[in-house]
């Protein structure tokens, strides 16, 4: 059987359109052989998590721009934990200042990124860090 | 206007020229073998008459005020008046921001510019779950009539002009600053401002969006409509290729795709209300972004003028000046400034307003040091301002008016763009038009080509942001102050909002509200019905779910 490729949840929570990041991403990672499924925008984390269970998938990467990560991204990994979900990777990126970032961590995240952050850096962290779920 | 003789001379000189380059690139190589604006334009070494030879002055430069208005609208340039210096600005509660904007006028600062926040702009109210966190964040929350009000007290509205940056409800948000004004006295014919109220660019780019594209313009047309008739002065609708760029298109497609889609407007407008162009043509208003390639923005913003008055005189058989005259707004590009070494983002900011001016903007914003990293600071806010003003009353480049006009290089550069931006409304017009080809996802593919193409060029080195991928300083303390929203404005604004309703003749709310339904189901004007819902203190999410009920909501197909 062929080895299980990394499945990635790409989303937007919140309101928040500024998708650029998120598509770039969408690209990026389908290119580095992972599989992706972009929620697009304005997704709420009930709507993300339910995502991220059904379609079985090792990675989830939240983007928000809006200055609104603080509460959405937390409530995406507690929603995880309480279906039983917690092996689920949360990653998140956007427009994080310094202070937000112990946090985020503390809440779950195992990653944050920023502007400026290249593509392999991304792709790399998640060679690195995630195994496909058997 | 170049001669043959002149074409015959100058193609001498240029091969000398060419083979003496030859002989030093031989010794020398170039830095790198190709040179390519930010939108990967091919630019030449030189460019000379033989590159602009097929100009004819007066059809295609002339004078300002002249058709095609390439070198502007209006013939007295910035002598008589400089561009209106506009700052977005929007925080927190409607008291907060009324209080930036105050201080922002006491430093020179010519118009006010509205940003609102998230729920505001999808049209949500603060108690709404979905605006769980997202209240006052990126702008100033505002719910019913009752913040409006704070928002502009002690504004003279006579006087300043507003622009609102607002989309799906911006009927409801224009609706609460003309009951404002009549609650005032002010005639409606003397109240001045925009509302962005472009959807189009929404699909395409910046993702606020509400209802589906069809139903989505008919409320703009609504809107075009309505002033046309009551608000003469206002501009209903700002054709925006800022966040085209933004979500980032090349130059070429964000002309193209903004004038598509104002022309799709105008379609719009002439077909569904009967309209005569030149009735409302006149205040359809235009807002672009100046990114970092000096020259290539300044032949784009030129190139704009001329493409849309072509436009409006062929396609559209307008006869009004006023008609071919496309007025426009213009920001600093937010995505070409970097989270590292911050600082550098003042000297960036600053030559991307120079381009506007020297592009001929009618009014600008300019960025502020730390957008990327924030809110903006009151220093950083300053010192974006104090840019336009040194550029203004300083440098000399607003005495004289299109000073690049005629050079070899601007001006092939500005026919290379509008030929390229053609070729793009062309292919939309055959797709059926730009809610069509938005339907197909054409313009969104074409964007997310271009910024993906973009992102691994800069991940390659091909292209340069400096801070980010050149000059890195790899232990960089970013020392700059971070502003930031209290969580306490969401608690405060629920409490405003739930006084609002609480106070408020509910009755009345809810017929107001069946008004706007009965309406939209009729196909009517919802303008006049929305003014006397806010009088009610109907709020913005109350009005949009009737949107929503009647017309669908609209998901984001999650193109990439």
């Amino acid at each position: 059987m062929a080895e299980r490729r990394i499945r990635i949840l790409l989303s937007k929570p919140g309101l928040d359109g500024h998708d650029r990041g998120a598509k770039v991403l969408a690209r990026c990672f389908r290119d580095a052989g992972f599989e992706v499924i972009y929620t697009g925008c304005h997704q709420t984390p009930e709507q993300i998590a339910a995502a991220a269970i059904q379609e079985d998938v090792d990675v989830v990467g939240l983007s928000c721009l809006s200055g609104a990560h603080k509460y959405l991204f937390p409530q995406v990994v507690k929603l995880l934990k309480a279906e039983g979900a917690d092996d689920i990777t949360v990653i998140g990126g956007g427009i994080i200042p310094e202070q937000d970032m112990q946090p985020l961590y503390d809440a779950g995240l195992k990653a944050l990124f920023t502007p400026g952050a290249k593509l392999d850096s991304l792709v790399e962290w998640i060679n690195t860090n995630v195994t496909p779920r058997a | 206007m170049i001669t043959d003789d002149l074409v015959n001379k100058s193609s001498a000189l240029r091969q000398k020229w060419e083979d003496e380059v030859k002989k030093i690139v031989a010794k020398h190589p170039d830095q790198k073998e190709s040179w390519t604006t930010v939108s990967d334009l091919g630019i030449k070494r030189i460019y000379g008459p033989e590159d602009i030879k097929d100009m004819d002055f007066e059809r295609d430069i002339a004078y300002p005020g002249q058709y095609p208005y390439l070198r502007g609208c209006q013939p007295s340039g910035y002598r008589g008046k400089y561009w209106t210096f506009r700052m977005f600005s929007g925080m927190g509660t409607a008291v907060e921001t009324n209080k930036r904007w105050k201080y922002l006028l006491a430093t020179g600062q010519t118009g006010l510019s509205t940003a609102f926040d998230f729920p505001t702009l999808m049209g949500y109210d603060t108690d709404s779950p979905k605006a769980r966190g997202e209240c006052g964040k990126v702008g100033v929350a505002i719910d019913s009539i009752d913040d409006f009000r704070d928002l502009i007290s002690g504004i003279p509205l006579d006087k300043i002009t507003t622009s609102m940056t607002i989309n799906p409800p911006a009927t409801i948000l224009w609706a609460m600053y003309i009951a404002c004004a009549q609650e005032q006295g002010i005639p409606l014919n003397k109240i001045g401002g925009t509302i962005q109220n472009d959807m189009l660019k929404e699909f395409i780019a910046q993702k606020t969006f509400m209802c589906p594209p069809e139903p989505s313009v008919k409320l703009i047309s609504d809107t075009i409509e309505f002033g046309t008739k009551y608000v003469p002065k206002w501009n209903t609708v700002s054709i925006s290729g800022y966040h085209i760029r933004e979500a980032g298109s090349t130059a070429v497609q964000e002309l193209a795709f903004t004038l598509r889609d104002g022309m799709e407007y105008v379609e719009d407008v002439v077909r569904r209300k009967g309209l005569q162009v030149d009735e409302f043509a006149p205040r359809l208003s235009f807002f672009f972004n100046s990114h970092i390639d000096f020259f290539e923005e300044i032949a784009k913003l030129r190139a704009a003028r001329r493409i849309w008055a072509k436009a409006m005189r062929e396609r559209y058989g307008a006869k009004d000046p006023r008609s071919l005259w496309m007025r426009f707004h213009t920001q600093t590009a937010g995505c070409s400034l970097t989270a590292q070494q911050p600082y550098n983002n003042v000297v960036r900011t600053a030559i991307q307003a120079l381009a506007g001016v020297l592009g001929g903007t009618q009014s600008l914003h300019t960025n502020s040091l730390d957008e990327v990293l924030c809110l903006p600071s009151d220093h950083a806010v300053q010192i974006a301002l104090r840019t336009q003003q040194i550029i203004a009353e300083e440098t000399g480049v607003a005495s004289t008016i299109d000073p690049l006009a005629g050079s070899y290089f601007v001006e092939a550069l500005t026919n290379e763009m509008e030929e390229k931006a053609w070729e793009y409304i062309h292919k939309i017009d055959d797709m059926g038009g730009m809610v069509a080809a938005i339907e197909k996802g054409f313009p969104q593919l074409e964007i997310s080509d271009a910024s993906y193409k973009f992102q691994k060029q800069i991940d390659a080195q091909e292209k340069v942001m400096i801070g980010v991928n050149k000059y890195v300083q790899e232990d960089e303390q970013v020392d700059i102050p971070i502003v930031e929203i209290d969580d306490s404005v969401e608690a405060e604004q629920l409490n405003r909002l739930a006084e609002v309703k609480r106070k408020r003749d509910n009755r009345k709310v809810a017929e107001t509200l069946k008004d706007i339904e009965a309406a939209c189901k009729k196909g009517e004007n919802v303008m006049p019905y929305c003014i006397e819902a806010v009088k009610n203190y109907a709020t913005v999410q109350e009005i949009c779910d009737v949107y929503r009920g009647v017309y669908g909501e609209y998901r984001d197909p999650g193109i990439y």
